[in-house]
């Protein structure tokens, strides 16, 4: 690696030079922990060689672009800061905020009626209609689990717990007692409301971290069980055939009792893809509308008090039990009906679609979105899907992104990125001590 | 009896990396009370380093096997423990006075990060490596089973036993123990009377990484393979060790890390090797039901 010394010319002031110093300094050090990182990791590879034993296949090159894109970007970074100093809201201006949170009806408006419009203006298209269903169907598990984590402020780490039961309930009434959808959906929804009960009473007196480690711990066992229970659940093998969802009874298909012989059009396996949409975008706004609705009765104003400050609630005399068991219920309600939704959709399921990169998804829309804003979990949801989809030549590089979105979201915009809907009255920020005060000036970090 | 014996013996290795492990969660979990979710990765992170430094040995030359597995160790200590501090300082320091979950979320970004950058850089298949410690001991025989003690198992507890003593002689007797001790405490008291409590909790980080990177060795040459994804498991299990015995206790962790080794060693061995992880989950929930305190931890008094 090389760092030419800087030849600090005669006219420049000497705060100046110091900056360049200063800069050139920290790149430095930024370069030797690229280096130390990834020396071995991306430096070198390892393969299998013909005789089945590793062998090392060095990357140099790629090596040194990391360790020099280290240093030119912390030398950029570190010379703007010393240059300029960004104010203290540049990303979004107030103004620009306030307006946006008044203009938000007319776009959710606007959302919904394009979201009505979709199989028509994309009728021909299939791909863009399974890619729509996919989207609508992640948004609705977004608002189930906005409910736990975005209105109750519990953080759930196996929603897709939920999902998993509702989408195997589903798919074994429905087999086995050959009942049909719209009566498979509310049992579908209850069973996964039960496990949310389940759930929900042995971590009531849980907070915060814990909370979210027994809930992953949770999500994690109902997948293994699923996984191992051959019996019942046809262990990795999953259930295969479920039945179709039928148009109030009559089925998509070319017989003479089916949708398009009774309503006199020419068979077409869209009508059943067009239904599908339609059938999950009424469940998502519904659930939308319920969530809203919520937000207005005393228990919604429970959860959101219970997000804020849990003690202060107990204080005001809010059952917290009922506050939130009644949170998860009904977060875990609504994931049951997708997950029904989901089985029907696939007609085969398994346990491989429930992991917990899965709770990790739909947490990741939520908390993107602006925790409790539904707008937010609608726009978070297709952004995150579509570019899963503009970027499926990337596949591998695509969770990558994520997990480091996640964290710059949360670093830099906490509250979300449509954050229309910040609490009437909160503390911005816990008014702690800063170290930086007892320690003088703010330093650099220790190598 | 022959068999219950070699089940111990299977469960106190498998339980000493676990405490390994456990010492990260717990001691971060000490000082700033948040769970580092990607600590697991880290684990991860070690294993893989500790693997690919011990191929590129072989490559020049350096084969002995206890100056292999010596320099092997201190290498990926002090790489993992960079892994650490960086993970430190880009995802969780800037949260440190952000709302209360925003580090856990982080975390798992982190965690979600650390995973698919070693599945890019190194690949997803499984990476097999051939016994490099081999040999052992019968310890006694009976009913045609021999009670076996094999030098890797001997390695990995008398490693941990050393390891454990010497970091707890750093908590104990030096400066940047007591400074962690007060941390501990309480945060804004230690910046008061001058403590560098970001130091502090950087260089948590750093020896944290560094003995998840001994158990990563360790797992390494105790199962002879690893891939990607085995710090997800490793680190919940861990993290329940941690949990039974008591968050913020060292030498809870290491006991805690033990009881669940033996635990899972006995649940495989008598009831059914499926069902193993959903032993350790089960076991992780119910202690914090029924005993959040833990074994050895103290209760933690919430304060308005």
């Amino acid at each position: 690696m090389s760092d030419p010394s800087p030849t600090p010319s005669a006219d420049h002031p000497a705060g100046e030079r110091d900056d360049l110093l200063a800069a050139l300094k920290e790149a430095v050090v930024a370069a030797a922990i690229a280096f130390g990182l990834f020396a071995l990791l991306i430096g070198i590879r390892t393969e299998q060689g013909p005789s089945g034993a590793l062998v090392i296949v060095t990357r140099f090159g790629a090596l040194a672009g990391f360790v020099a894109a280290a240093f030119v970007g912390r030398f950029i970074f570190a010379i703007a800061r010393h240059r300029f100093t960004v104010p203290a809201n540049f990303i979004v201006l107030p103004a620009i905020r306030k307006s946006a949170a008044a203009f938000s009806p007319y776009f959710a408006l606007a959302l919904l009626i394009f979201a009505l419009l979709v199989p028509i203006l994309f009728y021909r298209n299939n791909y863009l209609l399974d890619l729509a269903i996919l989207i609508v169907t992640y948004i609705m598990l977004g608002f189930g689990l906005n409910i736990v984590v975005g209105l109750a402020g519990l953080l759930d780490l196996g929603y897709v717990a939920f999902y998993a039961v509702g989408a195997y309930s589903y798919a074994l009434i429905a087999q086995d007692f050959g009942l049909s959808f719209w009566v498979c959906l509310p049992l579908a929804g209850i069973f996964a409301a039960f496990a949310g009960l389940l759930l929900g009473f042995p971590v009531l007196r849980l907070r915060g971290d814990y909370l979210a480690i027994v809930t992953l711990g949770f999500g994690e066992i109902i997948r293994l069980v699923l996984l191992n229970w051959q019996n019942l659940t046809g262990g990795p093998n999953g259930i295969s055939g479920i039945p179709r969802p039928s148009f109030f009874g009559l089925p998509f298909n070319s017989s003479a009792h089916g949708f398009a012989a009774t309503f006199g059009l020419h068979y077409s396996p869209t009508h059943r893809v067009v239904f599908l949409y339609y059938l999950i975008l009424a469940l998502a706004l519904v659930t939308n509308w319920v969530t809203l609705r919520l937000r207005r009765l005393p228990i919604g104003r429970a959860w959101e008090a219970l997000r804020e400050d849990e003690i202060a609630c107990r204080a005001l005399g809010i059952n917290t039990t009922t506050t939130k068991l009644t949170a998860f219920a009904m977060g875990a309600m609504f994931g049951g009906f997708a997950g029904a939704f989901f089985a029907t959709r696939q007609s085969f399921i398994s346990p491989e679609s429930f992991t917990f990169s899965e709770s990790a998804l739909v947490l990741a829309i939520v908390v993107l979105g602006g925790m409790g804003s539904q707008l937010g979990v609608v726009l978070a949801a297709t952004v995150m899907l579509g570019g899963f989809e503009l970027f499926r030549e990337f596949d591998q590089y695509r969770m990558l992104v994520f997990g480091a979105a996640m964290v710059a979201i949360v670093i830099y915009r906490p509250r979300g990125l449509v954050a229309t809907r910040t609490p009437s009255v909160s503390l911005r920020q816990r008014k702690d001590i800063p170290a930086d005060i007892v320690r003088g000036a703010r330093t650099e970090s220790p190598a | 009896m022959e068999y219950f014996v070699q089940q111990l013996i299977n469960g106190i290795t498998l339980g000493s990396i676990y405490g390994l492990i456990a010492i990260g969660y717990t001691m971060v979990y000490g000082i700033i009370g948040m769970i580092n979710f990607a600590h697991g990765d880290i684990f991860m992170v070690g294993a893989f380093l500790s693997l690919i430094a011990f191929l590129v040995l072989v490559a020049f030359g350096i084969t002995a096997v206890p100056l292999a597995l010596l320099i092997v160790l201190l290498v990926s200590m002090a790489l993992t423990a960079l892994y650490g501090w960086t993970v430190e300082r880009i995802a969780y320091r800037p949260l440190r006075h952000s709302f209360r979950l925003a580090p856990l979320i982080s975390a798992i970004g982190m965690s979600i990060v650390l995973q698919n950058y070693v599945q890019i850089a190194q690949g997803a298949r499984v990476k097999p490596l051939p016994p490099l410690v081999q040999g052992g001991y019968t310890l006694f025989e009976g009913n045609n089973f021999a009670v076996r003690l094999s030098n890797i198992q001997i390695i990995v507890v008398v490693s941990t036993i050393l390891l454990m003593a010497g970091f707890s002689y750093v908590v104990a007797r030096t400066r940047l123990g007591r400074n962690m001790r007060a941390c501990e405490q309480d945060l804004k008291m230690a910046a008061l009377v001058g403590i560098n409590v970001d130091r502090t909790i950087s260089l948590t980080f750093v020896i944290g990484a560094a003995l998840a990177a001994v158990a990563g060795l360790m797992f390494l040459l105790y199962y002879g393979v690893v891939d990607f994804f085995i710090g997800f498991l490793a680190g919940v299990k861990a993290f329940t060790a941690a949990v039974l015995g008591g968050i913020g206790s060292l030498p809870g962790a290491m006991i805690g890390g033990i009881l669940i080794g033996l635990i899972e060693t006995m649940w495989s061995a008598y009831f059914s090797i499926e069902y193993k992880d959903v032993a350790a989950f089960a076991i992780l929930i119910i202690v914090l039901i029924f005993l959040p305190t833990g074994l050895l931890g103290r209760p933690e008094v919430e304060k308005v």
